[in-house]
């Protein structure tokens, strides 16, 4: 397995470390024997309050010890299991939970494991680093506390000087062991504080049948909708269309004029048809999107709103479809919020792809107070997203600005064009 | 006038056949993707071009790509380019190279078959056709602040009129209005934009055009 990436990764400066970690180690040590006290009464009930109440404290001791290492692992925090929630405070309800919580079991195996060996492993440098330094001290103390660091009783100076050649031994031997002893310490961690596979698949199962069942909700209503708006709109529309036709026919001979009125009305309902047609095409996957990509679309859409849109959009071709178009109308509402609610003088989006992530950002100099939770409109786009595994993330302050940040995991079709859209024309010269 | 037409669907490309041969109009050429439209208007030099924005073989803006860059080899080479959807950016883009002999239209606009004509020989003529969709909205975003505030409620409707590419004319007849009430207002017009102005109908257009895509 390959050596994990370090934020600090000087000999020094992991050695360090290893006498931090040996101290909350140590810290655990106390909870482990504490635990284990409480277990053995228990057995006549005084224990079982106790137990609860270490169990807690061992839920924040390894969480704490999750973010210590997430100062030191390149990679963040540990990531958590997912506990059980402690919402009812009676004890005995709380004890069940706790108890048969399996992430309780994974928190003890762990408490137990870096109590010994975890304890053993953060501490090994830290005590040949003290000893090394014990035994160069060894050269002056030697009068007041003889030892056998120069590997003989000393009883004259000259007798001292081989304790400094321990000594640097000793320093040495902690620095050479301090990688593999930290590697070897944060792998035993990390097996043991982050949720195992099953529990990772668990999680991500459960994820996936809530977003797909997000998706399904929404595709059904937006298939409803086209219904209706087709119903009720081009359908209806065409209907009376083709009755003043009828009527025009009839009518053709008999009064000229009249079938004149009814033509014309014809060609009215058919614009009108036409009309709500685009609308709702526009609505289920904009035409420019298609003819443009996300990079055209998005300047398109810039182009129609009040203020001013900066852009900067950065893309070496074009996401997959779905993704195009999930990320074209999280922008629109977005941009579309900013034009309702924001008060904002300027705008802009930011749009660029890299590491399988496409990441865009929207941001105004409005008023901010964006609650995310509040308006449907930020809901929507969380849902639409979390069916690309996508994240949303508000920042909007009462007084503005307002910044969101969008990322959506997608990979990049290569330009499928070769003479791809011009970049975005001047507005025309002004004539003479 | 000698016109070359491109549009994939057959049922309207033989329609606006029908229809541009019973206006006095030669098809010289109707084709129904974009390398044919490209082979077509470099070889016909056609009068004017009627294009639609979507062809074959990406069924993306292929027309309005195989426009520009006709436009770019034969600068002012007449074209109308028509669409499903009418989109700001590609107004201006059409726009860009300032040199008139533009149409774009919302293919509803061929409804009305007189109107559709004169825009066609507006754009042969090297005057423009925008859609009033267009000139709406950039109208619109104009709505709060700056100079266009100042104007009439007619002076805005012979603005949007101009705009879309009507001359004096026959923006009277559309306004029930005489020409010279029609000139009164487009000089009062260019004084509240502060506009250079202009006798010629196109190059006015152009730069009416040109201060609303600002």
């Amino acid at each position: 397995m390959a050596r994990p990436r370090y934020r600090h990764h000087t000999r020094p400066g992991l050695l360090v470390w290893s006498l931090l970690l040996t101290t909350h180690t140590a810290a655990g040590t106390v909870l482990l024997s504490l635990s284990l006290a409480a277990a053995a009464l228990s057995a006549i009930w005084v224990g079982l309050p106790l137990l609860a109440a270490l169990t807690r404290l061992l839920r924040g001791h390894a969480h704490t010890h999750r973010r210590l290492l997430g100062h030191l692992l390149a990679t963040g925090p540990v990531p958590a299991p997912a506990y059980r929630p402690l919402t009812d405070t009676r004890l005995t309800t709380q004890l069940t939970t706790l108890l048969t919580d399996p992430a309780t079991r994974r928190d003890y195996t762990w408490l137990a494991a870096n109590s010994t060996a975890g304890l053993i492993l953060a501490a090994l440098p830290p005590t040949l680093l003290g000893h090394g330094l014990l035994a160069l001290a060894h050269t002056y103390t030697w009068r007041h506390a003889p030892s056998f660091y120069a590997l003989q009783p000393v009883t004259t100076q000259p007798d001292a000087w081989p304790s400094l050649i321990t000594g640097a031994l000793l320093i040495t031997l902690a620095l050479l062991l301090t990688p593999t002893t930290v590697h070897t310490y944060t792998r035993l961690n990390r097996r043991l504080l982050a949720p195992t596979e099953h529990d990772r698949l668990t999680a991500r199962v459960a994820h996936l049948a809530t977003s797909r069942a997000h998706t399904i909700d929404a595709q059904a209503s937006e298939v409803r909708r086209i219904e209706r708006d087709l119903h009720d709109g081009a359908q209806a529309r065409l209907v009376a269309l083709g009755m003043n036709l009828g009527l025009a026919e009839e009518t053709l001979t008999r009064d000229p004029q009249a079938a004149h009125r009814l033509l014309t009305e014809a060609r009215e309902t058919t614009r009108q048809a036409l009309t709500e047609l685009r609308d709702l095409v526009r609505g289920i996957h904009p035409p420019v999107l298609v003819e443009r990509g996300l990079d055209g679309a998005i300047r398109a859409l810039a182009l129609t709103h009040h203020i001013p849109i900066a852009l900067d959009i950065d893309l070496p071709g074009r996401p997959p479809g779905p993704v195009e178009s999930a990320a074209y109308f999280a922008v629109a509402e977005l941009l579309t919020n900013t034009a309702k609610h924001a008060r904002a003088t300027r705008a802009w989006v930011r749009i660029n792809h890299g590491r399988d992530r496409m990441v865009i950002t929207v941001g105004d100099d409005g008023r901010g107070g964006t609650d995310p939770r509040a308006g449907t409109g930020l809901t929507g786009i969380h849902r639409r997203l979390a069916a690309f595994d996508g994240t949303i993330n508000t920042h909007s302050p009462t007084g503005g600005p307002t910044i969101i940040t969008m990322e959506l995991p997608c990979g990049i079709d290569t330009p499928h064009r070769t003479n791809p859209a011009p970049p975005p024309a001047p507005p025309p010269a002004m004539a003479p | 006038m000698r016109v070359v037409i491109a549009e994939d669907l057959a049922l309207l490309r033989d329609g606006l056949i029908r229809l541009l041969t019973a206006h006095d109009c030669e098809v010289v050429a109707a084709v129904d993707n974009g390398p044919d439209l490209h082979k077509a208007l470099t070889h016909h030099r056609p009068d004017v071009a009627v294009v639609d924005v979507r062809l074959p073989p990406t069924f993306t803006d292929e027309g309005l790509q195989a426009a520009i860059s006709a436009r770019h080899t034969q600068p002012g080479l007449p074209i109308l380019v028509l669409s499903q959807h009418v989109e700001q950016l590609y107004a201006r883009e059409l726009l860009s190279d300032d040199r008139g002999a533009v149409g774009y239209l919302l293919k509803d606009r061929v409804f009305d078959i007189s109107q559709f004509i004169d825009a066609i020989h507006r754009v042969a003529a090297g005057g423009t056709a925008m859609d009033p969709a267009v000139i709406a909205q950039l109208l619109a975003k104009h709505t709060d602040t700056g100079p266009l505030a100042q104007l009439t409620a007619r002076e805005r409707q012979v603005l949007a009129e101009m705009a879309e590419g009507r001359s004096n004319s026959a923006i009277a007849g559309r306004l029930y209005i005489t020409e010279k009430a029609v000139s009164k207002h487009i000089n009062s017009i260019f004084t509240k934009l502060d506009l250079p102005p202009s006798t010629d109908d196109s190059r006015r257009v152009r730069a009416v055009l040109a201060y609303l895509n600002q």
